[in-house]
């Protein structure tokens, strides 16, 4: 059984070089080869009856990972003095290096710098121990609350779905899932021929207890009810509650059915909770949705394309909802589309329909075509579907605008889709049409849209250079294990009339308050309190999202982001470090005599919907001539870097 | 300290016991052995005939002569007296031998460091020989013994140079593979028996290769052969593989085990008359020293055994438990409650309507105690350990858990018990250690940080005690003094106790709530006041880590066991430990104490689970049959049965009474961190590093059992692969493995452990 790892066991002996080295490396020079030999043999030896010293440690410390300290402890029973300088939590960041024929194994000790550690503010303190009671069964029956481990977990409902003839064990109930509910759009051919077999399975059915009807009442009533503090926390219920198995057929028709209504009462409110509720939903970790796709999407999409939302289209902002569902719909697709179901090339067949039809309203054209740029993770969507029709849009839009007016919801439904034309095609345009950007070529190319094009695409350009600039000056990569990163900073107590700014990430998907970047400038009045500059950056892997740079400035920060080059010596050159999986940006802080420029740069995950608050440190003397170091700790919290 | 001035006369006693077991062992082998065998009647097998003692070169006739030189040197005379009468050894003999061994035992000087390990057993000298020489085991025990004196030089070069004897170490692979073949050729029904010969032999080659400096055959032999060997030796295998050098074996402390301990076969009469034949035959005296001199072949009448029946018993760092080791008798049986005078209970009570209930409960009790317990042969006698009295608050206590009791749930397959997980927040992987108080108010937690905490689980705070100062203001006469001596001031949720200098790694409650044990990394044993939550006592003794502690059933005593391999049994009001349990031939992983309080189990790395009494210090039972170092140990309430888990994920029922395996309950997939019956017995709850709790049917895995009518003398039972039906529910937790569990006195399961991320 074990005869490959036996051998192994036997001849794992550290090289002879390793003992040379290390003779070298307390001053010994020539060491002689059976020496060398026999001390190698003698240190392997007493490493492995060390190390099984430190796993008896390790079991007793009731742990599955060997520490430092474990090894320590083993030394000291062998009456050896500790190694002491190896405390580390996790892993020891051996590096490897080669030349000259020789091959080492290192730890890289940096050189620390005092004032550094004096300056750096403390970390947060470590959370006390502390003791939280919960059933982990009740009467032999293992509640399901998020202390316990979901019951079913993500695979068995994948097995179950997938394998519907697979024995059911009598007496499990969450076992068998929801039979019988018509496989309609979604499933493919596959599906259909596993819904004739699944007949011969016998009907289980999902009796809900008590608590779960009362909380699945408790639940759709704080979604679609009138207060957003109980809606909130409901909504937070479904995203994280790991019980939810039993009810999400429920849940599944209270949105589907709950859609069809209210889209005939054009009841905007409504739709946009139950939208939020598929989110929720699509945020649980511990569901398998695949099941109830084929009522969600329909659900999704009337709130994407429906010809009316709201009671009044003039007025009421129904646009936002499109906006959210097709982001929705993207998501759908990005997390469910497999070769056999087909969902994305279905879904863009749809929108790209009855963008083609010329009859569609704009409310269904501007959702056509919002659901299609957020399709495309990549460019190749807007080029070859919206691109070509971009004159014949253009066409048609001017004939509103320019044209008699007929009524003013067309006018505005013209208005939005051309600012959303303008919005996704000038990016793509950006990267892929080549200079110069001459404007009667756009005109000549793209039609009535083609001046307001030529102006959008030449800003794309500038914004993305200064960007570049700024991702080439990468020095140094902290690779942070973590990918998710939420940040909060304590909004300032400054007297400045400093903004605290909720910044959207541009792929984030949470509704209503879809926004923003306040342009309220800041005084210029008095020069002390510096302008802020925002950096967003999403760790998304569309090339269209690198970082993106919202400046809040009054005309007193005129001085571009490029601008770097501190010429004064009062001012150290702090380097702004930004975690982000796998690339690094730096900034060079552009700081004039004694108007410091503030960045605060944000690196947020894609899917974490998250509000960022930002805001200047209160007190500029911690802030200045300081880089606030990566939180090392565990804590799943951000990692904020400013400086001056 | 009552120990070390009676320790000249108690050893004195060991003696005579010893010997007359080594005679017995000895009688029973030349009898058994003698009548089949023509050739040398069998110093080989037998671990020792006082009679033969006088064959040259004999490693026991070495071992006494060392015996008898410590006794000397010490001067205890009577036993020196005693220990020649009975092994028949002359003055004049004994006096050249003796030199002899004290010249070889200075040549041999360099080989006296080897000897820490034993000798760490007896940092307390003094006192040692009145306990130390606890094991039944002939030859051991006189290890034990001699090293006990921190003489152990003569000891350990008896043992290293039983390895001197050399053949050709090229032939080694030969003999092996012959005796391998010998093994498959013979009938099916003895293969398993004489296969069971095959990794003592493989190690004692390998040991005898490395000691000769045969360093290359030594590793050939090594890879063609370790593959052969049952899985359950993986562990050991690999701390051999390191092992490369003569110079490795001094300080090892496996190797010395395997020394110093014979290794422990049971073979049927036929099989082993097989084996001698076949090597008589084959004329392989290699393998036929190694058999004489190493290992112990525990000769038994009747059928041949099953693999499966072998491998359920073997896995030990030492073979199987002999079978006159599980002989001596164990009372098992509970002791009397004492009566306690109904009218307290009754002034307890208020209302009068409650009062008739009390008092009808209570004959019904005392009744079906006196009659159940005072007939019940296996119960020690009330006063065969001296147990504290109790005091007026133990009494209360002891209503109190009579009237929860009359509400407890009757537990079954059919009505499983809720389970109630108290989960370490933010114990970033330090929890090492938990207790609960046996009324379910209080938690205790050892952490690696070297703190221990105590949490109120109830809406009662914890309060300290007021400062001396204040507690002079105090007017005494007053009602309620016992609540105005404590400090409002201090009540929190929880307490830190500071004093240790490492990872925590055991905490006990004593019974009556007043104190809190815990033993560290550091050596010591603490003893806690839960009134002042001061730290009162630090019990020094063990030099190493100190594994597991345990707090009597009646409080007062107390059991440690750690890295020092011996379990010292204390009483709070003793720096110095009253009795001393060696004979693990490894760490001491977790203790036990017997409900009865007139005995204490052992778990060990060795694989082996030990019962010793008390009272005498002896090992009365050896259980093996674990293949990992042993974790948790639970005691049913009855008394009857112990259940054992260990790092391999499995749970061993054992019968007390009979000694015996009753039963293997297989499910968890890692280390088997705790162990506890229902206060009724009938269910068993097992708490794993797998992150589960499962639940076990205790009821039908003792009757399934019990049905069957196994021979108790044999000891070789089938045991039946009912693990399924005997689960009865499992519950995982969320990344959190459960480290202690506890049933309250109304039968609900607590569990506890630390979320780790």
């Amino acid at each position: 059984m074990a005869d490959e790892r036996r051998p192994k066991q036997c001849s794992l002996v550290l090289p002879t070089e390793s003992m040379k080295v290390m003779a070298e490396s307390v001053g010994v020079g020539q060491l002689q080869e059976e020496c060398c030999v026999a001390l190698s043999e003698e240190v392997s030896y007493r490493i492995k009856e060390i190390a099984q010293d430190a796993l008896k440690f390790m079991h007793h410390g009731k742990r599955r990972k060997l520490t430092t300290n474990d090894i320590d402890h083993a030394l000291k029973l062998k009456n050896v003095e500790p190694l002491y300088g190896f405390q580390s939590q996790e892993f020891i960041p051996f590096r490897f290096a080669s030349g000259g024929g020789r091959e080492l194994h290192f730890y890289e000790e940096k050189e620390v710098d005092l004032s550094d550690i004096i300056n750096t503010p403390l970390p947060r303190v470590p959370l006390d121990v502390s003791l939280k009671a919960h059933w982990l069964s009740i009467e032999g029956v293992q509640p399901a609350i998020p202390e316990n481990p979901p019951p079913v977990s993500k695979e068995q409902q994948k097995v179950e779905s997938t394998e519907p003839l697979k024995a059911v064990k009598p007496g499990q109930e969450e076992e068998g899932p929801v039979q019988g509910k018509g496989q309609g759009v979604t499933s493919a051919e596959s599906k259909g021929k596993e819904k004739s077999i699944s007949r011969l399975k016998p009907r289980s059915t999902h009796e809900l207890s008590v608590e779960q009807q009362l909380y699945y009442k408790e639940i759709t009533e704080a979604c679609v009810g009138s207060c957003e503090a109980k809606r909130a926390e409901a909504l937070q219920s479904i995203a994280t509650d790991p019980g939810l198995y039993q009810m999400l057929p429920r849940f599944s028709t209270f949105i589907s059915e709950g859609v069809r209504v209210n889209v005939v009462q054009n009841n905007l409110a409504l739709l946009i909770y139950l939208m939020r509720m598929v989110k929720a939903l699509m945020d649980n970790p511990t569901l398998y949705l695949e099941k109830y796709l084929h009522e969600l999407i329909p659900a999704v999409v009337t709130c994407i394309v429906s010809k009316q939302l709201c009671l009044r289209p003039d007025m009421d902002n129904h646009w936002a909802l499109r906006d959210f569902a097709a982001r929705l719909m993207a998501q759908i697709c990005k997390t469910f589309s497999t070769t056999n179901n087909n969902i994305q090339s279905r879904i863009t067949k749809t929108f790209t329909k009855s963008l083609l039809d010329d009859k569609t309203q704009w409310t269904t054209r501007y959702g056509s075509i919002a659901g299609l740029a957020e399709l495309g993770p990549d460019v190749s969507v807007i080029k070859t579907l919206i691109l070509p029709r971009l004159s014949i849009e253009g066409a048609r839009i001017k004939a509103v605008v320019e044209g008699p007016v007929i009524s003013n919801i067309d006018k505005i439904g013209a208005d939005h889709v051309q600012s959303l034309l303008l919005k996704h095609c000038a990016s793509v345009i950006a990267k892929t049409r080549p200079l110069p950007d001459n404007v009667d070529q756009y005109r000549a190319d793209y039609g009535y849209l083609g001046s307001m094009l030529c102006s959008h695409v030449v800003k794309a350009r500038a914004q993305a250079a200064l960007q570049a600039q700024q991702v080439n000056r990468t020095t140094l990569t902290i690779t942070q294990p973590r990918p998710t990163l939420t940040l909060s900073q304590g909004v300032s107590t400054g007297s400045g009339p400093r903004t605290p700014n909720i910044i959207k990430v541009p792929s984030s998907l949470t509704l209503p308050v879809q926004t923003l970047v306040s342009t309220r400038p800041v005084t210029p009045a008095q020069p002390s309190p510096p302008a802020t500059k925002y950096i967003v950056m999403s760790t998304s892997t569309a090339a269209a999202t690198s970082p993106q740079v919202i400046s809040l400035t009054s005309s007193r920060s005129s001085s571009p982001i490029t601008s770097t080059a501190p010429s004064s010596t009062s001012t150290l050159q702090p380097l702004v470090k930004v975690e982000h999986t796998g690339q690094s940006v730096t900034t060079p802080g552009a700081g004039g005599s004694r108007t410091l420029q503030k960045y605060i740069v944000v690196s947020l995950p894609s899917a974490v919907s998250s509000e960022v608050k930002a805001s200047s440190l209160s007190s500029p003397s911690t802030a200045v001539d300081s880089t606030v170091k990566a939180d090392r700790t565990e804590l799943p919290g951000a990692s904020t870097h400013s400086s001056h | 300290m009552a120990a070390v001035q009676d320790a000249p006369v108690e050893a004195d006693n060991e003696k005579e016991i010893k010997t007359e077991t080594l005679n017995d062992a000895a009688g029973n082998h030349a009898s058994a052995a003698g009548g089949v065998i023509p050739s040398p009647p069998v110093a080989s097998t037998s671990s020792s005939g006082p009679a033969k003692a006088g064959g040259p070169g004999s490693e026991e006739q070495q071992t006494l002569m060392a015996v008898l030189q410590f006794l000397k040197k010490n001067n205890f005379v009577g036993a020196v007296d005693v220990l020649r009468r009975e092994a028949g050894i002359l003055e004049d003999s004994d006096e050249s031998q003796g030199q002899e061994l004290a010249a070889s035992a200075l040549g041999g000087a360099e080989a006296g460091d080897a000897t820490c390990t034993l000798s760490r057993a007896s940092s307390c000298t003094t006192s040692t020989p009145a306990v130390a020489a606890a094991p039944a085991k002939g030859a051991r025990c006189a290890v034990v013994c001699v090293s006990a004196g921190g003489e152990d030089q003569p000891d350990v070069n008896v043992v290293l140079s039983a390895y001197s004897q050399q053949g050709d170490p090229a032939l080694y692979q030969g003999y092996y593979s012959g005796l391998k073949k010998f093994v498959e050729s013979v009938l099916d029904c003895h293969r398993a028996e004489l296969s069971q010969l095959f990794y003592p032999l493989f190690v004692h080659m390998y040991l005898e290769l490395v000691y000769n400096n045969h360093e290359t055959e030594a590793k050939a032999f090594f890879e063609k052969f370790s593959g052969d060997q049952e899985c359950y030796y993986q562990d050991d295998l690999r701390v051999l593989s390191g092992l490369t050098k003569k110079e490795h074996m001094k300080g090892n402390e496996t190797l010395l085990d395997f020394r110093t301990s014979k290794f422990v076969l049971r073979i049927s009469r036929d099989s082993y008359q097989l084996l001698k034949r076949h090597l008589q035959e084959r004329q392989n005296n290699q393998i036929w020293n190694i058999i004489q001199e190493h290992l112990y072949i525990d000769i038994f009448d009747g059928m041949p055994r099953s693999k499966s029946q072998i491998d359920s018993m073997s896995g030990s760092l030492a073979g199987e438990a002999k079978r006159e080791a599980n002989k001596a008798k164990v009372f098992y049986g509970l002791l009397k409650e004492p009566e306690i005078d109904v009218p307290l209970d009754d002034e307890d009570e208020e209302g009068e309507n409650e009062e008739g209930k009390p008092k009808k409960k209570k004959p019904k009790k005392d009744s079906m105690g006196s009659k159940s317990k005072k007939q019940d042969p296996n119960a020690p006698q009330q006063n065969r350990i001296p147990l504290p009295e109790l005091k007026d608050s133990d009494k209360l206590d002891k209503i109190m858990y009579m009237k929860e009791a009359t509400k407890r749930i009757r537990l079954g397959p059919e009505s499983l018990p809720s389970i109630c997980f108290y989960t370490f927040l933010n114990a970033y992987q330090g929890l090492t250690a938990v207790d609960f108080t046996d009324d379910s108010s209080l938690i205790a937690g050892g952490f690696a940080d070297s703190t221990v905490r105590v949490w109120s689980v109830t809406p009662k705070k914890l309060r300290s005690v007021k400062s001396a100062a204040d507690l002079n203001l105090i007017d005494k006469e007053s009602d309620d003094v016992l609540e105005r001596i404590m400090d409002e001031k201090s009540a929190s949720e929880s307490k830190i106790l500071y004093g240790h200098s490492g990872p925590v790694y055991g905490v006990s409650f004593s019974p009556d709530r007043n104190y809190l044990l815990s033993c560290s990394e550091d050596g010591t044993v603490r003893l806690w006041s839960l009134q002042t939550f001061t730290c009162l006592v630090g019990y020094k003794g063990h030099n190493y880590p100190v594994w597991d502690t345990q707090f009597s059933p009646y409080g007062y005593y107390f059991i440690s066991g750690g890295h020092d391999r011996v379990a010292r049994l204390w009483a709070t009001d003793h720096y110095q430990p009253l009795r001393m349990f060696a004979g693990h031939l490894a760490d001491i992983t977790c203790t036990q104490f017997h409900p009865n309080s007139n005995y204490v189990a052992t778990g060990s790395a060795d694989r082996t689970v030990r019962l010793w009494d008390i009272l005498n210090g002896n090992c009365v039972r050896i259980f093996t049959g674990h293949k990992g170092p042993i974790h948790s140990l639970a005691f049913s309430p009855n008394g009857k049965y112990l259940a054992s888990g260990a790092t391999d994920g499995r749970v061993l029922l054992w019968d007390i009474g009979h000694g015996l395996m009753i039963g293997e309950l297989k499910g968890h997939t890692d280390t088997v961190y705790s162990l506890k019956f229902s206060r009724d017995g009938e269910i068993l709850a097992s708490g794993s590093m797998d992150n589960t709790v499962r639940l076990w049917d205790s009821i039908k895995a003792f009757d399934d059992i019990e049905t069957d009518d196994f021979t108790a003398a044999t000891g070789h039972i089938h045991l039946p692969e009912n693990s399924q039906e005997l689960l009865l529910g499992t519950y995982m937790t969320k990344s959190t493995p459960v480290i202690h569990l506890h049933f309250t006195r109304r039968n609900l399961l607590l569990a506890a452990g630390a979320y780790n991320p």
